[in-house]
């Protein structure tokens, strides 16, 4: 018996017709973990997590809950709730009734449920609202009706899908606060979809990329953004720039490898790799300069700016190099100037670290 | 405890459960039995239409040389084929004219338009059959030359359908981008050229389910034909009820299926035409 | 929308025909029903005209509508109808719902087949049920070959009660169709998910979520059943009398136009009733909608 308190073990669910949406995925999910599910849409995220609660079953393999095999258990009958996308917050009921829905239906005594619903608003600031309908409410307020509603129900995991994806820039960072927040405070598990990755990475403890029904790699968001493991995960999070690249030799974690547009190249990779690579170093890594940099070790290209995009503090630079091949860099706008140093059409000179790139096989 | 879920089903995939399917098969058998069994019936050689006997058209040429049954059949055909082209002249102006303007009791004016809706059949026909007799219409159209003897009819099936044409028009309308109507006006078009060739072929759909269900239901009216009809006309289901109130008869049957196999026709050529209209939001 | 005065040409030609129409051939009958109503027959050199009317006498029709006799009958339409529809709305529901829960690729053939016989011609599908339930008829020849019956299944309440539900059934489903098509699934799924069953969810979620679409079936079909004339006219026979076959033999048989008028009336009050019902609870339960 798995002790991680949701565990996922090679679960499937095939679709009539042959459309596979979740393709033989294991996954442990521990104890007070804040978990994410993060992938670009059709990924099977959703899917998965609706496998979780209940509200699908899966056509192979088992989920553990507790311990327990739920895989096939009705979504009634699981410790786990669920803060829906579209928030569900039932329009014929008050706040209070909706708080309290959960435990009325499951026969708790109605001065607890009176306890329980109060002090569920408190935690999320809204028992100021308790007898409103939420045709009256926000989008931002309806949510925070939703998180209390699942949250006194006491559930073992809680799960949450796109819980952000509605709400405006601004309630979206505070809500992203106030998750974390809670998640520290009522010390359970929360598994939160998603496919916005600055949620992912600002929110989560571990996070799990899925692509086409399959997990692609399941670390920490640091661990994720420095060290993916294949091109999909480097690619998805974050911006980087990938260079192919064909091994010449490696020497235990020393490899020479040859790189399109940059030629033969120093670099380091603690596994073994193929012949074919690819090399990935993100923007922020890479510096611009007028002359050619003369420290060793370092990766350099000419290049020829092609496009400038402004953000206020920082610009994005794409420049050309000889062969045809674009890279971005990130430059901070650290002094006071008119836009950035770059202009379109500009000679200049773009450098990195070798440590700072990455061999990736797949 | 609730049973297990299957495999690849959710709580909701309610069209996997057992009961719901037998419940289908149920309520669409006592809702075709009948109709299924008339139809056969119409092909029986019974006279008495109980026990199965042969297959046999006999019934089918005897309903077609009832002289009374054809000029019935012929009459309901045409009252439905004139008061559908009027219910869906009038009922697209209405139509037109609710989703384009906003003008004082406008409300009232809805409430009224629907107000042949929701009356009760019975209380029309008896108001028509009032209205005719103590105006003198009814007399006046009695002696005219068929089939403007069928005059009254016609005027009372155009009351009670282009309500029905206008709500149908009009929800077609409600799905209608005006910028199109901007653009036509902006590429320079006049009023009347924009209303011809961007409202009215957008509307086309509607229009012919609106004439549809217009000939529908004047084709299928009973109780206010019943009512409005002179003692010399006699529409169709007029000429059944009489012969129905005497017994069951497989001509009847017969009659009956082929005005079946019309409205469906009718109702699936109207299906098709409302179907883009769906994919069309 | 454009403001009327900014095209008055356009808007009368649009609406004059349809106003008309409707002021002339069913306002102006309506008056002259109502009218009727309160008139009594003339009597010209001691006898009782059979064409003529004294108007506008007083309301003897009305008194006389509350007579014990016709009391009953407007008492029994009330329940027959109800009865009716409480049918149609039990055995719509689950049919409405199943449709709405059926794979994609199954539903616009299950709503056709709903909808079909609603095309079909009320009297034909009347008569086709007289040749199912009659003595000699399908049900009674199935019954027979168990060896019960034959029973009469014509000619009663239940016969009017059966044939009500049968012809006005597709007007059940449509409405209950639309609205639980547009209910969110998340609300139903959340339920489940926070523990209740799958009836505790029909009860406290599914049910008041659909309220519009079942208040508005209940009208569609009530409304029709109060004032039906041919379905108790045709599977009732003496037996089951309803207001419409009052109304009916006042304006032929009978010949009493002035007291068939004031049942006319009497029937549309009921019906505006109902309609004021739907809306007085439609603005209760606002908030509802969904």
């Amino acid at each position: 018996m798995p002790d991680a308190i949701v565990s996922i073990r090679n679960v499937s669910r095939r679709y009539p017709g042959g459309v596979v949406a979740v393709d033989d995925v294991s996954v442990d999910i521990e104890q007070n973990e804040f978990f994410a599910l993060l992938g670009p849409s059709g990924c099977g995220k959703t899917t998965l997590l609706r496998m979780i609660s209940g509200l699908d079953t899966p056509t192979e393999g088992h989920i553990y809950i507790g311990g327990e095999d739920m895989a096939l258990t009705p979504p009634n009958k699981r410790p786990t709730n669920m803060v829906f996308q579209s928030y569900a917050v039932f329009p014929h009921m008050t706040v209070a009734q909706n708080v309290g829905y959960g435990l009325k239906v499951t026969g708790v005594p109605s001065d607890e449920i009176k306890r329980r619903v109060a002090e569920g608003l408190e935690m999320v600031k809204l028992s100021h609202l308790a007898d409103r309908k939420p045709d009256q409410m926000s989008g931002g307020q309806r949510q925070r009706v939703a998180l209390a509603r699942a949250l006194v129900k006491r559930p073992k995991v809680l799960l949450l899908d796109e819980p952000l994806s509605a709400l405006d820039a601004k309630l979206r960072d505070d809500m992203r606060m106030e998750l974390t927040r809670l998640q520290q405070t009522v010390g359970i598990t929360f598994i939160i979809v998603t496919h916005d990755q600055d949620e992912a990475l600002s929110m989560a403890s571990r996070i799990a990329v899925m692509e086409k029904g399959k997990i692609r790699q399941i670390a920490t968001p640091a661990e994720l953004y420095e060290h993916p493991a294949n091109k999909f995960v480097a690619d998805f999070i974050g911006k980087v720039n990938l260079f192919e690249a064909s091994v010449v030799s490696q020497k235990g974690s020393d490899v020479i490898a040859n790189v399109k547009g940059l030629g033969k190249l120093k670099l380091v990779s603690d596994k073994a790799c193929g012949k074919d690579v690819t090399i990935a170093v993100r923007p922020e890594k890479l510096k611009l300069s007028d002359a050619a940099p003369k420290v060793e070790g370092i990766v350099k290209a000419q290049a020829t700016v092609r496009d400038v995009a402004y953000y206020g503090d920082w610009s994005e630079v794409v420049a050309e190099m000889a062969d045809g091949t674009s890279v971005s860099v990130n430059v901070q706008n650290e002094k006071r100037s008119i836009g950035s140093a770059a202009k379109r059409g500009d000679k200049i000179w773009v450098s990195w670290q070798g440590t700072d790139s990455l061999i990736l096989t797949e | 405890m609730a049973g297990q879920l299957k495999p690849g089903a959710g709580p909701l995939d309610y069209g996997n459960r057992t009961w719901l399917r037998a419940l289908f098969i149920g309520i669409f058998f006592i809702l075709y039995m009948p109709i299924i069994t008339l139809i056969a019936f119409s092909f029986n050689t019974d006279k008495r239409g109980i026990v199965w006997r042969g297959f046999t058209f006999d019934n089918y040429v005897k309903a077609m040389t009832n002289d009374s049954l054809i000029e019935a059949l012929v009459n309901s055909l045409v009252i439905a084929l004139i008061a559908t082209v009027i219910a869906t002249i009038i009922g697209t102006m209405v139509a037109i004219l609710l989703w384009r303007f906003k003008f004082p009791f406008k409300g009232a004016f809805e409430g009224f338009m629907a107000l042949p809706i929701v009356i009760p059949e019975i209380c029309m026909g008896v108001a028509l059959l009032l209205f005719f007799i103590e105006s003198g219409m009814m007399n006046a159209v009695v002696g005219l030359v068929w089939p403007f003897n069928l005059a009254n009819i016609i005027i009372a099936h155009v009351a009670f359908c282009f309500p029905f044409v206008a709500v149908v028009v009009r929800s077609r309308l409600v799905g209608f981008n005006r910028q199109l109507e901007e653009a036509s006006k902006d590429l320079g078009a006049s009023e009347w050229q924009t209303f011809r060739n961007v409202l009215i072929p957008f509307m086309m759909p509607g229009i012919i389910a609106g004439a549809l269900l217009a000939f529908t239901l004047s084709l299928d009216d009973f109780v206010i034909t019943f009512f409005t009809s002179g003692p010399e006309t006699v529409t169709f289901p007029v000429k059944v009820y009489s012969l129905v109130r005497r017994g069951v008869s497989p001509e009847i049957n017969a009659a009956s299926t082929v005005l079946i196999v019309v409205t469906i026709v009718a109702t699936v050529i109207a299906m098709k035409l409302q179907a883009p209209e769906k994919s069309g939001h | 929308m454009d403001d009327w005065k900014g095209n008055r040409r356009v808007f009368w030609t649009l609406g004059t025909p349809g106003f008309f129409w409707l002021l002339l051939f069913f306002v102006v009958p309506l008056g002259f029903l109502f009218v009727m109503s309160f008139s009594d027959k003339a009597v010209v050199d001691g006898q009782v005209s059979i064409t003529d009317y004294d108007y506008l006498t007083g309301v003897s029709n009305y008194i006389r509508a509350f007579e014990p006799l016709y009391l009953t009958i407007m008492w029994k339409s009330i329940w027959v109808s109800a009865l009716a529809t409480l049918v149609c709305l039990l055995t719509a529901y689950p049919i409405a719902f199943g449709i709405c829960f059926a794979p994609a690729k199954w539903k616009p053939l299950l709503l056709l087949l709903v909808i079909l016989p609603f095309w079909i011609n009320l009297l034909i599908r009347t008569y086709a049920l007289i040749a199912v339930f009659r003595t000699q008829g399908y049900v009674n020849l199935a019954l027979g070959w168990v060896g019960l019956g034959p029973y009469d299944m014509l000619y009663n309440n239940f016969a009017v009660i059966f044939g009500l539900v049968y012809v006005y059934m597709p007007f059940m489903v449509l409405p209950l169709y639309a609205t639980i098509e547009r209910l969110d699934r998340s609300f139903l799924e959340a339920s489940l998910d926070l523990g209740a069953s799958q009836f505790q969810t029909f009860l406290k979620v599914t049910v008041p979520l659909t309220m519009p679409g079942i208040i508005t079936g209940i009208i569609l079909v009530f409304i029709p059943c109060l004032g039906s004339f041919l379905t108790p006219d045709l599977l009732g026979g003496a037996n089951a009398v309803m207001i419409g076959n009052v109304i009916e033999r006042q304006f032929k048989a009978a010949n009493d136009w002035p007291f068939g008028a004031a049942i006319s009336f009497l029937l549309m009050y009921a019906t505006f009733g109902a309609l004021a019902l739907r809306a007085l609870f439609a603005r209760f339960s606002k908030g509802v909608g969904v």
